[in-house]
Formats: structure tokens, sequence, C-alpha cells
């Protein structure tokens, strides 16, 4: 099995594990978009109007909570060092990385999501669009966040530093994502929503390797 | 190149700068005088009243916080690709006015938001674009506090710099398209009349020096503040 | 010079105050951290002959 895989399989199974950041991940999901409600009252169509952004927003902070782990744990037992040595490229091994966290969070997010629009009152043509946004834009939330995750990963409370580091970053899938379910909601064409928000993730998933191994190698004193 | 490198010497560069910042010092001076005084000699614009004054020290306010940034992007880059050692003194000591500098432009944009909108608050594409700038800056400046190893923390910060400037053309762009959406308001529209112009580029010269000496003498105090810490190793 | 800025006074005085307030501040600030190192360089190297590495 190519060290690509074994990677990733690796960091999904540390994941997946109970406890771990998957069920985290969709546990504060769910709990959100609970609270939300319980916040700004039972009026459907104000639900209905804000679905798209609470869930985006919603998503965004539940993947942040296991990104400050992304690098640290490895870094911490010394298998970052193991790691950075093996013939895999760092950049490699950071997309690797990235998927697994995608895969671990993101995408259960994004399949969790429809359950959730349905809390919100969103019809069913929006809930639909919210899921292919989440489907396209969660990879790009989970490359940027690699990028902070690796900056940080020496700091003992780095977990404070990141959010603020990336999710500045985040705004423009935040912004076409929900835009998408808006545009949806309002019965117009949401395509170039989504467009403007493939071109962000596919430049987020192609560039964060670089930037993330980049900030990997000065953190293990390359 | 070259010539930059020449500069690299903290001691060319306390040279240069000591010669300088006479005369910028003085410049920024007159500038802001002669920006206010004509600033408040212009009558009312027919369409925003007597607020048209908030132009002069909201413009420049914004032109000085994307500046900063740009120096810390090159800054960044000289650090990390060409390994010029004062860039990474000069990225961190422009970020605290940065910060300030984007922080007034939303001060004096939610000021002029008030009377034109009547809210404080109306996520104008552009104040909104410079609310998410701040953060960018408070981020970079948290990020160096962070790290402990000055090294580490220059070259993270480069980084994290980098990014950041790759993104804002990306942020600007997704706010603008943000705003046509929900149709939010705009206080500056393109075009600014001749005889607003005047006062206006006279402000924007004079907060720009104001920032070129601010910055210069901070370097020149973090060039002291490592002798102070080297001599004090030596004994 | 005008200064009557009619009903909006009330918006324009204080953003101009604020600047103000804000980019003298922060002038002040950074001379006296200028003049801190200054300082506290000048008292270091009376103390001790050592080169001042940079």
């Amino acid at each position: 099995m190519s060290p690509f895989v074994t990677l990733l399989l690796r960091d999904i199974r540390l994941a997946a594990r109970s406890g771990g950041s998957a069920a985290l991940a969709l546990s504060f999901f769910a709990l959100v978009a609970t609270l939300v409600p319980l916040g700004v009252g039972a009026d459907l169509h104000l639900l209905a109007r804000v679905a798209g952004g609470i869930l985006w927003v919603a998503a965004v902070l539940a993947a942040l909570l296991s990104l400050d782990r992304l690098f640290q744990g490895d870094f911490e037992d010394g298998s970052l060092d193991v790691i950075a040595l093996s013939p895999l490229p760092l950049e490699l091994t950071a997309l690797a990385k990235i998927t697994a966290h995608w895969l671990s969070t993101g995408l259960p997010l994004t399949l969790l999501s429809p359950l959730l629009a349905l809390l919100f009152n969103l019809p069913p043509q929006p809930t639909l669009i919210l899921f292919v946004s989440l489907l396209i834009g969660t990879p790009a939330v989970s490359a940027v966040g690699a990028i902070g995750a690796s900056l940080t990963l020496s700091l003992k409370r780095g977990g404070l530093i990141l959010p603020l580091i990336i999710l500045p970053l985040l705004a423009p899938a935040v912004i076409f994502g929900a835009g998408a379910a808006s545009l949806a909601l309002d019965r117009l064409g949401a395509a170039s929503a989504l467009g403007l928000l493939a071109a962000f993730a596919f430049a987020a998933v192609l560039l964060s390797p670089f930037a993330a191994a980049a900030s990997v190698r000065l953190n293990l004193g390359g | 190149m070259n010539f930059l490198f020449r500069y690299a010497n903290p001691h060319e560069f306390m040279r240069l700068s000591g010669a300088v910042l006479p005369f910028t010092a003085v410049a920024t001076m007159l500038c802001l005088a002669v920006g206010l005084y004509l600033g408040f000699s212009v009558p009312p614009d027919y369409q925003q009243g007597t607020t048209i004054a908030l132009l002069f020290i909201h413009v420049p306010a914004d032109v000085v916080a994307e500046l900063a940034y740009g120096a810390i992007a090159v800054c960044s880059l000289l650090s990390l690709v060409w390994r010029h050692p004062l860039a990474d003194t000069a990225a961190r000591a422009a970020a605290p006015f940065g910060a300030l500098f984007t922080a007034l432009g939303l001060v004096t944009g939610s000021l002029w938001g008030k009377p034109m909108w009547g809210t404080y608050w109306v996520w104008d594409a552009r104040l909104t674009s410079f609310l998410l700038l701040l953060f960018l800056y408070l981020g970079y400046m948290a990020l160096w506090n962070a790290i402990e190893d000055e090294t580490r923390a220059a070259r993270a910060a480069a980084i994290l710099a980098l990014v950041g400037v790759v993104n804002i053309p990306i942020i600007k762009f997704s706010v603008d398209w943000w705003s046509t959406l929900h149709q939010g308001e705009s206080i500056v529209s393109g075009k600014v009349a001749p005889v607003y112009l005047w006062p206006l580029l006279i402000m924007m010269l004079g907060y720009v020096l104001l920032f070129l000496t601010l910055w210069m003498v901070r370097i020149r105090t973090a060039i002291l503040e490592r002798r102070a810490r080297n001599l004090m190793q030596a004994n | 010079m005008n200064f009557d800025m009619g009903p909006y006074a009330v918006y324009i005085w204080p953003a101009y105050g604020i600047s103000a307030l804000a980019l003298i501040g922060i002038t002040l600030w950074t001379l006296a951290a200028w003049r801190r190192a200054k300082a506290r360089l000048a008292a270091l190297e009376k103390r001790g002959p050592a080169a001042t590495k940079t």
C-alpha cells in the first residue's frame, strides 16, 4: 500500500474511534443547529432564511474543533519527525492529512446537513444546494485549516489562535456556500455561487499542502 | 536586489533612517496641517452634506491599513525567500500600525454610516472587508507573540502573512459579491468631485508619511533592543 | 475655514477626535518605546566594554 494511503487510513481510523473527532464534530454540528432556534425563536420563515448561513458557520466551527490536533498528536510523540523523513514528500503527507480530516469530519457533516436543514424548515431544493455546497466547500475548510494547524502545532494552547488565524481566510467559503443556499431559497440560480465555491475549494486544496508542509518543516527545526 | 541588501545591515539602516526621519516627520506634519486646512475649507457635498469631511480621515486610514499589510507581505517574502535579516523585524514592527489604522477606518466608516444609513453598521462591502483585515492583523500579531523561539515565530508569521495576502483579493471579491447579493449600501462611491480631491490626496500622503515615520522609529527601536539583549547575554 | 458642520457635527467631531487621539497616542507610544530602548542600551554600554553585536 502506498505510504499516502497508509497515512490516510491511519488518520481516519484515529478520528473514527469513539470520542474521536468525527463524533465530536457531528455532535457539535447538531447541537448548534438545535441551539440556534432556541436562541432566535421558532419563526419558520426566519429559520429558513438563516439556515444556509447558520449551518455553514456551524459546519466550519465543528470542523475547527479537531484541527489543532491535525499535526500536534504526531508532533508530540515524535511520529511527525519519522513521517517527515519518509520518502513521501511532506506536501503529500499534508494532503493525506487534509483528506483524512475531510473524510472524518467534513463529509459526515455534509451527510448530516439535510436532516438539520429539516429543523430549519429549509425546502428541498435549497437543502440539496446546501448539501452540494458543503460537499464542495468542506474540503476547503480542511485545507485552510491544515495551514493554521501546521503553523500552530508547536503551541501548547495553539487551539486558541487557530480559529483567529483561519476563520477570516474561510470567509469566502462561508459567503459562497451560504450564498448558494440563499439564492436557491429565493428561486434564483445558485450555479454561480457553487462555481465560485468550487474554484475557491480547488485552489485551497491545491495550494494549502505547500504552505502546510513549509510550516511543518519550520516547526521540525528544518 | 543588491541595494536592498546593503540596508540589511542594521548599522546601514540606522544611518539611513536617522538621516531620513527628520524630513519625513516634517513632511508628515506639513501634509496633515495643509490637508486639514483644505479639508475644512471645502463646501458641503450636494449628496452627503458636511459629512464629506469624513472622507478626509476615513479613506487615508483605509489606504494605510492596506499599505501596511502589503509592506508586511513584502517583508515576509524577503524574509522567507531571500533571508533578508532585517525583514522579520520590519514586518513585525508594521503590524500594530496596520491594525490601528484598520480600526480607525472602521470607526470613521461607522460614524460616517450613521448619518448616511441610519445605523452605525450596515455591512457595507468595504467596511466588512476591513473588519476581516483587522482579524488578519490580530492573528498575525498573535502568532508572533505565541511562538517563543524568535526565528520560528518570524518564519511562521511570514508564511501566515503570505497566505493572508493571497487571500485578501479573494476575500474582497467574495465580500463584494455577497454585498450585491444582499443589496448593501456603500459610503464612498468611486468618483470624488475635484474640489475634494486635493485635501483627500494630501491627507492620504500625510497618513502614509506618518506610517512610514513611525514604522522606521519602531524598527530602529527593535534594533536597539536587540543590541541590548546581545549585550546582556555577552556579560 | 468652516467649522459649522450642521446636524452632522455629532458624527464628524467624534470621528476627528478619535482619529486625533489614536494617531497622537500611537506616536507618543512609539517615541516612548524608542527613548526607553535608547536609555537602556546606553546604560548597558556604560556598564560593560563588550563589543556591541547586532
